[in-house]
C-alpha cells in the first residue's frame, strides 16, 4: 500500500498527490513516470513523475480526471493509499546543456513538462514555457515553472488569461521574432504535439514529444504501447515515452488510444474532462 | 510391488486423465484435467517396468529419478514419492501438469514404442497435489543460517526455485519483482484452466513461510541498478526472463484489434479482465472472428482464451504443420476438441484495417514446406499467387518473445547475447559481473518452465559454493564469454 501524504485541486478535475513511494522517490529521475493501480481490481495506468522528495520517500503525481480510474483517483484524499505504485519506470529525459529550449505544456501536460523544465533549467540551459489550458482556471503550474524559467507564456483558448489562443501560435510567435530556439519540448495532447512538430518541422528545430499511449505493464512485455516512429515498432515503456516528434506516425498513436472508447464509455458516470 | 507379469504389464492400456467436458469447459476458466484419482495413480504406477537403466530419466531435462518415485507411487507409498520427486524438481505441481512430457520424459520412455508411454506428468501432478493437500513432504529443518544475503530478480520458474534452494541452504532471500503479482509467465501467461492461480500461489506461501522477503513493483535497473544490489547483497540471481513480445513485422500491425498474445493474455490472466468488476477492457471477442498468428504454446493458451471469451470463431493460423507445432500435444487435442479451427501452411502477409483504422481482414498467403536442411525444422516458402483476404475482427501475434529489456541499458558490465540474452554459464549460471548469476529465459530465449527451474537451481548451488569460498574465478567463466 502506498500511502497518500496530500493531495489537493490545482484545477477543476486535475489534482495534485504527494505519495509515498520510497523506491521512486530515490531512484526516478526526469521523464520517467509510476504505473498505478487504484485497487486490486484496478487497472494499472501511467502517471509522470512530476517531483519526487528523496528524503521524506514522497513522488509528487499530478493526476487530471478523464476516465474510470483516474476519476477513481481524484476522488482519494490525503490518508488514503494506492495498491501499487511500480517506478521509475521508462527511459529518462536526455538532459544537457541545450541552449535555448522552449517547454511546451498542454493542460495536464504541463505536469509532464514540469520535471524537465527544470532539470534543463538546472543544466544551464535557457528554459523559456508555453502552458496551455482552455481556461484561465486550467493552467497550471505558472508559479512552479516561473522559477526554473525565464518567461513562462500562459495561454487560453477562450482568452480569459495570458495569451488568447493555442501555445502553437505562441510559438510561432517566438519564432517569427527571430529568438533562437535550439530545442523544443511538448507535451499534453496528441493534437497540440502534432501542431508543435508541424510549427518546428520546416525549420528543423529539435522537437521532443513525450508519447502517451495506452499501455498495461509498462516494463516491456505486452507491446500495448508500440508505436510507429521513423517507420520503426518502438515501445514507449521501454524505449520512450519521450521521442523526436519529427519522426513519430501521430495518425497511428490517436487511432490506438481510441481503442477501448466504446469499453469506456460503457463504464459508469464518464465525464471527458476537457483538453486543452 | 504389483504382480502382473512384465508381458501383461507391457499391454496394459495407459490410465486416462479424467477431464472436463470440451463443451463446459470451452466457456470457462476452470481446470480442465481433473487430476488422478489415489486408484488411478497407482494402477498407472504399476504398469512401469522399472527399467534398470530408465530411460525416461534421461529424457527429463533436470533427472527427476523417474522410475523411483513411480515405484514409490506403486507402493502407495506418495510422501516417499514426493520427497524424491523434489529432490530434483523443486516446481512439480507445475511441471506435472506444463512440461513438454512427450518430448522430455515421456518421450523417452521405453513404452512409447508400444504408443503408451507411463503417464509420468500425470503421476509427478498426482503427488505433488497430494503432497500439498496431505502435507505429507513439509517437514524441512530449519538449516543453520549463513548470515550472507542474496537478492533473485525476478519472480518466473527460474528466480522461484533459485530462492527455495538459498533459503533451505540458510541464506538471507529477497526476491524482487517488476509486476504487481508473483510468479511471472507461470501466472501473466499461462491460463488458469491449464494451470491453476492457487497452484503457483501455493508455492509463493510455502517460499514465505520458508522467509524469503518479496518486493513487487520493484523494476530493477530503472529502480536499484545490479550495482546497487551488490551493495547490500552478497550475490543476485537475474532471473527477468524472456517477457518482450516479437512481432512479425508486416504491414497494418499497429491496427486496433491486432494484439501480441501477451498482451490479449496479460489482460485476462493477470489483470483478470475476464472476470466482471475488474477494470482492465479486453477486446470484446464475443461473437467475433479470432485469429491466432503461431504454434506453440503460447498461440494455444490465446486461441482457447479467444473461445472461453466467446468468440464465434477461434482460430490457428501457422506457417508449417501440425507435426512441426511446438506446443504440448495435450493442448492441441484440447483446443480442437474444444472447436479451436487449424490452418495449417497459411503465414499472414498483411493486416487490413478499415477507415476507422479497426482491423478487419488478414490477407494470408499458403506456404509449402521445403525440405530440412539438417537438424533445422523444414522451411516454409510462400507458393506464388495463393494469397487470399479472410475477414477477420482481431488477430493475436504469437510469434515468439526476446529477453525481457528491463535491465539491460543499466547494466553495461554484464555481457548480453546478439539477441539481447544475458551470457551466463550454464552450469554456473555466473555471469561477466562478479556476484551476479543469471539463468532461465533470459540467458536461454524463451524455453521451458523446467528448463528454467533447472537453471536456477544450478546458481543457486554456485552462489552457495561463491559464498562459501568467496572464489568467483572458476575455469568455466571462460566458456561464459564464448
Ligand atoms: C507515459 C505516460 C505518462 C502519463 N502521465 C500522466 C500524468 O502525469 N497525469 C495524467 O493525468 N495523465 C497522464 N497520462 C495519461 C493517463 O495515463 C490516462 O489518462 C489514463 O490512463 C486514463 O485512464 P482512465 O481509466 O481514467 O481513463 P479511460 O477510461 O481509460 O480513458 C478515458 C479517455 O482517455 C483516453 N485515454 C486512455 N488512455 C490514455 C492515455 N494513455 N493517454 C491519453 N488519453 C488516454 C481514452 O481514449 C478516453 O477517451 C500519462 C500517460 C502515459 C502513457
Ligand atoms: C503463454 C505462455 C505459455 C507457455 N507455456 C509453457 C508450457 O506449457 N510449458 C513450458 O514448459 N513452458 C511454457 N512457456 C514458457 C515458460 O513459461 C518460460 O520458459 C518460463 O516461464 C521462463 O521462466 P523464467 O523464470 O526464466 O522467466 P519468467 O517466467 O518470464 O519470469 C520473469 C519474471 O521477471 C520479471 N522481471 C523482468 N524484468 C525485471 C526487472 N528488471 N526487475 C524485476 N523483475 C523483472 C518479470 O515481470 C517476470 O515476472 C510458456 C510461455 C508463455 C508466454
Ligand atoms: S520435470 Fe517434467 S520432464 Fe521431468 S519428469 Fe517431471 S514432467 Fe517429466
Ligand atoms: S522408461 Fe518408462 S517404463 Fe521404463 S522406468 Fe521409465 S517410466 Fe518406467
Ligand atoms: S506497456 Fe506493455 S510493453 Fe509497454
Amino acid at each position: 500500500m502506498f500511502l497518500i501524504r496530500d493531495a489537493h485541486l490545482l484545477a477543476p478535475s486535475v489534482k495534485r498527490f504527494w505519495v509515498g513511494a520510497p523506491r521512486v522517490a530515490k531512484h526516478w529521475r526526469p521523464g520517467q513516470f509510476v504505473i498505478v493501480r487504484v485497487d486490486i481490481d484496478g487497472e494499472r495506468i501511467p502517471l509522470t513523475i512530476v517531483d519526487g522528495n528523496k528524503d521524506e520517500g514522497t513522488i509528487c503525481l499530478i493526476v487530471q480526471a478523464v476516465g474510470a480510474t483516474t476519476q477513481a483517483i481524484n476522488l482519494l484524499e490525503a490518508g488514503d493509499s494506492l495498491t501499487d505504485v511500480v517506478g521509475p519506470l521508462g527511459t529518462p529525459s536526455v538532459i544537457d546543456t541545450l541552449g535555448n529550449v522552449v517547454v511546451i505544456g498542454g493542460g495536464v501536460g504541463t505536469a509532464i513538462a514540469y520535471p524537465v523544465a527544470r532539470a534543463l533549467h538546472e543544466a544551464g540551459s535557457r528554459v523559456q514555457a508555453i502552458i496551455g489550458g482552455r481556461s484561465r482556471e486550467y493552467v497550471i503550474l505558472e508559479a512552479e515553472l516561473s522559477e526554473v524559467c525565464e518567461k513562462v507564456y500562459p495561454a487560453t483558448d477562450d482568452g480569459s488569461y495570458g495569451w488568447p489562443g493555442l501555445v502553437t501560435d505562441v510559438l510561432s510567435d517566438l519564432l517569427k521574432r527571430g529568438g533562437p530556439i535550439d530545442h523544443v519540448f511538448a507535451m499534453g495532447p496528441i493534437p497540440m504535439m502534432r501542431a508543435v512538430s508541424e510549427v518546428t518541422r520546416p525549420g528543423h528545430i529539435k522537437t521532443t514529444v513525450s508519447l502517451n499511449p495506452i499501455m498495461v505493464d509498462g516494463t516491456g512485455m505486452c507491446g500495448g504501447c508500440r508505436v510507429l516512429v521513423g517507420g520503426g515498432t518502438k515501445f514507449a515503456c521501454v524505449d520512450g515515452p519521450e521521442f523526436d516528434a519529427h519522426l513519430v506516425d501521430f495518425d497511428i498513436l490517436s487511432t490506438r488510444n481510441g481503442a477501448y472508447q466504446e469499453f469506456e464509455l460503457a463504464q459508469a458516470a464518464s465525464c471527458r474532462a476537457a483538453p486543452s | 510391488m504389483s504382480p502382473v507379469s512384465r508381458k501383461d504389464r507391457m499391454s496394459l492400456p495407459r490410465t486416462a486423465m479424467p477431464e472436463r467436458d470440451p463443451v463446459e469447459r470451452a466457456h470457462g476458466f476452470d481446470e480442465v484435467n481433473l487430476g488422478f484419482t489415489t486408484q488411478m495413480a497407482v494402477l498407472e504406477a504399476q504398469r512401469c517396468l522399472l527399467c534398470p537403466r530408465p530411460k525416461c530419466v534421461d529424457g527429463c531435462p533436470v533427472g527427476v529419478r523417474i522410475d523411483e518415485f513411480v515405484r514409490h507411487v506403486a507402493a502407495g507409498d506418495f510422501g516417499a514419492a514426493a520427497a524424491t520427486i523434489s529432490a530434483d524438481n523443486s516446481l512439480p505441481a507445475i511441471c506435472g501438469r506444463v512440461c513438454l512430457q512427450e518430448k522430455q520424459c515421456e518421450g523417452a520412455c521405453v513404452l512409447t514404442r508400444k504408443d503408451r508411454p507411463i503417464a509420468i506428468g500425470h503421476l509427478e501432478r498426482f503427488v505433488a497435489d497430494f503432497s500439498r493437500t496431505h502435507r505429507v513432504d513439509r517437514e524441512t529443518p530449519s538449516p543453520e543460517k549463513t548470515g550472507k544475503r542474496v537478492a533473485v530478480v525476478g519472480s518466473g520458474p527460474a528466480g522461484l526455485s533459485c530462492a527455495f534452494d538459498l533459503i533451505r541452504s540458510g541464506h538471507e532471500v529477497t526476491l524482487f519483482e517488476a509486476l504487481h503479482e508473483l510468479g511471472g509467465v507461470l501466472v501473466y501467461g499461462i491460463p488458469e484452466y491449464r494451470l491453476p492461480k492457487a497452484i503457483v500461489a501455493a508455492e509463493i506461501d510455502r517460499l514465505r513461510d520458508l522467509g524469503v522477503e518479496f518486493v513487487t513493483n520493484a523494476p530493477i535497473g530503472l529502480a536499484e541498478t545490479l550495482s546497487d544490489l551488490l551493495e547490500s547483497f552478497d550475490a543476485v540471481f537475474v532471473g527477468v526472463g524472456a517477457g518482450l513480445p516479437v512481432f512479425l513485422g508486416v504491414p497494418g500491425e499497429h491496427l486496433v484489434g491486432v494484439y501480441s498474445a501477451n498482451e490479449f493474455l496479460t489482460r485476462v490472466n493477470l489483470m483478470r479482465a475476464y472476470k466482471s468488476g475488474t477494470a482492465t477492457p479486453v477486446h470484446d471477442v464475443k461473437g467475433k472472428r479470432v485469429a491466432v498468428i503461431g504454434g506453440g504454446n503460447t498461440a494455444i493458451d490465446a486461441v482457447r482464451t479467444a473461445l472461453r471469451l466467446g468468440a464465434a470463431d477461434a482460430s490457428i493460423v501457422y506457417r508449417r504443420t501440425e507435426a512441426e507445432m511446438p506446443a504440448r500435444h495435450e493442448e492441441i487435442r484440447h483446443a480442437r476438441e474444444e472447436g479451436v479451427g487449424f490452418e495449417f501452411l497459411t503465414a499472414p502477409v498483411e493486416f487490413l484495417g478499415g477507415s476507422d483504422g479497426r482491423l478487419r481482414a488478414l490477407r494470408i498467403v499458403r506456404m509449402e514446406l521445403a525440405p530440412p536442411v539438417g537438424e533445422a525444422r523444414p522451411l516454409p516458402v510462400p507458393i506464388a499467387g495463393s494469397d487470399v483476404e479472410v475477414p477477420v475482427d482481431v488477430a493475436i501475434v504469437a510469434a515468439g518473445n526476446g529477453p525481457s529489456p528491463l535491465l539491460r541499458k543499466s547494466a553495461p558490465d554484464l555481457i548480453h547475447g546478439a539477441r539481447g540474452t544475458v551470457q551466463a554459464d550454464p552450469a554456473t549460471g555466473r555471469t561477466s559481473m562478479k556476484g551476479v548469476f543469471a539463468g532461465g529465459d533470459i540467458v536461454t530465449g524463451g524455453a521451458t518452465v523446467i528448463l528454467a527451474m533447472g537453471a536456477g537451481r544450478r546458481a543457486a548451488a554456485s552462489i552457495g559454493e561463491y559464498l562459501r569460498s568467496g572464489q568467483w574465478e572458476i575455469a568455466a567463466t571462460e566458456e561464459a564469454a564464448g
